[in-house]
């Protein structure tokens, strides 16, 4: 290296731009991700401590937001929320993703047709979902005034009403969106596994239900993998859902911790504890994403 | 050098364009329906009368919160509007960040403080200054009812609790739904307002939701206002959560439903439906609160641009308080005047009763800020009010419950 740079001093500028090209062209990326995530995230845990109210201030109050947060009643039902919508919608959304990826996968006709029809949900965003089944759920117009119009006039189907059910029918649009998306994922994962190996259990007169269960379910794992962190991401996060479908009601029984967390910074002049509940929710992505991280960045080793 | 003296011109032209721009008023508001942007536009032309243009910056949604999140956004970086459409404990507390221009000289010259009733000066002042300009005053304890069901079914205009309970049974029992009600926190609030006002009087509203006294906030009197709150429910069809109040509105207007509790916005979707206040349609205050009125204004407030009120929004201010606006504004919006002394002359039935109860609380001290609009309470309080009486509004809590939770929601967010 030295003999070329003393021989073609040209030559080794070329060489260290060329070298050094991909960090300056990547550099800026890197600037603006640490100034608006990371640095973003920072500043929020700074202002969960801090005795925000309509704008961001600065007198620190220690943890007096966090103990405020858990007292508040909605936080807990938000929390609680989260719990039945994200293990209902993570569960419900695998298993029909994965039924309908098996289907699927049985080398049927117009299977390309099909396969667009399921993944079309994703197209829309959550809004339009939500509205959508708003429309649909709502007993006065929607399936209960349709099937009563029908003549069944004892039935009753008004869960969005009801602040006992009202939850799940989040979970139902909800699945309704994504399960598509996840049939994909397991598709991708059913369409990599090696045929030999299916042929030669079929061979030894495997049923395909044993085939399945021993054989493909199991090689599935990246996609199971996959499909809990997306999910459980979306789980987290959700929000417009919950605003186009409920509105955060009956009562405050929808309340899931991101329409709380835009309520108290947004609306309710609380900065501050809108703060602490976005820290709280962060931990909680962090809490799944990291261990999956390290499990993944460890199996390439 | 010469890069130098072409900077500064730059610079200089800029200054210069900038003071250019400053002629116009830029008014953020949420007033976006038909007939609250025509009464926008008697404003509006006031001011182009006087050669000010007017950049119009409207943010729809009822209740302001997107123009609140919209106006957040514009003062964090550096660029308010000159004027912003805003509610009660919102103005105090932009004021309070040291946001808002001085009116003190118009208000002197024009005696707003003769005018304007007190209440209502406690939000368009702060530290002794007035910092806005108040447009109207909505009152909040109405009873909206459909005269034809009250006629058929016999029912007089109810005076008191008891009564309007008797009512209700007689409208439930002729198969009609008692009470149109939207099943929104804010709507859920706005009845609680007057049921608390009608159950503890006009002194126990005042130690609860305005001085939030922890004694009356968590007295056996609340916990019969949440009791009465139960019964409301109970005449109130069970499709109703999520209703925006328009729609309840119409329930009463096309005869579906016998009464509303609703502020006399309400009285706009009447009259826009061809329906006469006195022969279609019925206003009377609360039962029990006939005396008393609880309200909210729509202000102006003017953002310091500098230290000093700009002479354009001097020129919004002094247009806003005229007489001759407040007049054709409220005729047009449904509300009355926020000054006591303009003429009823131009107004109905409904808002010559309302500008008359106006003036009669203002002058007996009964006119009090409404909870359920921010005009009692800091929003962060507001709200949380709100999540305890709409939770138990649909059920998730029992009365002596509510009470308890309403008193931690006050102390956590007081």
């Amino acid at each position: 290296m030295s003999i070329s740079e003393t021989a073609n001093p040209r030559g080794s500028v070329v060489d260290r731009l060329r070298d050094a090209l991909p960090k300056l062209v990547l550099s800026p990326t890197v600037a603006i991700v640490a100034i608006f995530v990371y640095g973003f995230i920072f500043f929020t845990l700074y202002l969960s401590f801090t005795d925000s109210r309509i704008l961001p201030s600065f007198g620190w109050v220690g943890w007096q937001n966090f103990e405020n947060l858990f007292r508040i009643r909605a936080w807990d039902t938000a929390v609680w929320n989260l719990v039945i919508f994200g293990s209902l919608y993570i569960i419900i959304c695998c298993v029909l993703g994965l039924l309908l990826a098996i289907l699927l996968d049985q080398r049927i006709r117009a299977e390309g047709f099909i396969r667009t029809i399921y993944l079309y949900p994703m197209a829309l965003s959550f809004i339009v979902t939500g509205v959508a089944w708003k429309w649909f759920l709502d007993p006065g117009i929607g399936i209960e005034a349709v099937v009563q119009g029908w003549g069944w006039t004892s039935f009753e189907f008004n869960w969005i009403k009801d602040r006992e059910m009202a939850i799940y029918t989040i979970v139902i649009a909800a699945v309704w969106q994504t399960s598509g998306f996840v049939m994909a994922m397991f598709l991708a994962g059913l369409r990599g596994i090696d045929s030999e190996m299916m042929k030669a259990a079929q061979i030894d007169g495997a049923s395909t239900f044993a085939l399945y269960r021993r054989i493909v379910i199991p090689q599935l794992r990246p996609a199971f993998m996959s499909a809990f962190v997306v999910l459980a991401h979306m789980a987290i996060k959700s929000y417009d859902l919950v605003i186009a479908l409920t509105g955060g009601g009956p009562g405050t029984a929808t309340e899931l911790p991101a329409t709380f967390m835009y309520s108290y910074t947004f609306t309710r002049n609380q900065m501050g504890i809108g703060a602490a509940s976005a820290v709280i929710m962060l931990m909680t992505i962090a809490a799944i994403i990291v261990p999956y991280l390290w499990s993944e960045l460890r199996e390439k080793k | 050098m010469r890069k130098l003296t072409m900077m500064t011109a730059a610079a200089a032209l800029m200054a210069a364009s900038t003071t250019a721009q400053a002629e116009d008023v830029e008014v953020l508001h949420w007033w976006t329906s038909g007939g609250e942007a025509a009464a926008l536009n008697v404003l509006k032309e006031d001011l182009q009368g006087q050669g000010i243009g007017w950049q119009d910056m409207p943010v729809a949604g009822g209740g302001g919160t997107q123009a609140m999140t919209v106006l957040r956004a514009r003062v964090t970086s550096g660029n308010p509007p000159t004027a912003v459409q805003m509610l009660g404990f919102d103005i105090l507390d932009w004021a309070g960040e040291g946001a808002l221009a001085d009116l003190n000289i118009q208000a002197g010259l024009e005696g707003w403080d003769d005018v304007v009733p007190e209440a209502l000066q406690q939000f368009a002042k702060h530290d002794g200054k007035w910092v806005s300009a108040p447009v109207n005053v909505h009152s909040t304890n109405w009873v909206w009812a459909n005269k034809a069901i009250l006629d058929d079914l016999g029912i007089a205009v109810p005076t008191t609790w008891d009564e309007f309970v008797a009512a209700l049974e007689k409208v439930k029992a002729s198969g009609k739904t008692a009470i149109a009600h939207g099943g929104q926190a804010w709507q859920d609030a706005t009845v609680f307002d007057a049921v608390a006002m009608s159950t503890g009087g006009p002194e126990f509203y005042k130690k609860a939701f305005i001085d939030l006294d922890e004694e009356a906030l968590g007295s056996d009197t609340m916990k019969e206002s949440f009791d009465r709150m139960a019964v409301i429910r109970s005449y109130v069809d069970d499709n109703f959560s999520g209703r925006d109040w328009n729609l309840a509105t119409a329930m009463v207007i096309n005869g579906d439903a016998a009464f509303q509790m609703m502020g006399d916005w309400a009285k706009g979707e009447f009259l826009n439906a061809d329906k006469k206040p006195d022969t279609d349609f019925l206003c009377f205050r609360f039962p029990g609160t006939q005396d008393q009125v609880t309200f909210n204004a729509d202000q102006f407030a003017m953002f310091a641009q500098g230290k000093e009120v700009g002479k354009e929004q001097a020129a919004l201010a002094t247009a806003i308080l005229s007489p001759s606006f407040q007049s054709a504004f409220n005729v047009v919006k449904g509300s009355v005047p926020a000054r006591t002394d303009v003429s009823d002359e131009a107004f109905d039935a409904c808002g010559k009763k309302g500008m008359a109860d106006l003036k009669a609380a203002a002058d007996s001290g009964n006119l009090y800020g409404s909870m359920a609009h921010g005009h009692a309470n800091p929003a962060a309080v507001k709200n949380a009010m709100y999540d305890v009486i709409t939770a138990h509004f649909n059920g998730e809590y029992d009365s002596a419950t509510a009470v308890e939770e309403l008193v931690t929601a006050v102390q956590i967010n007081k």
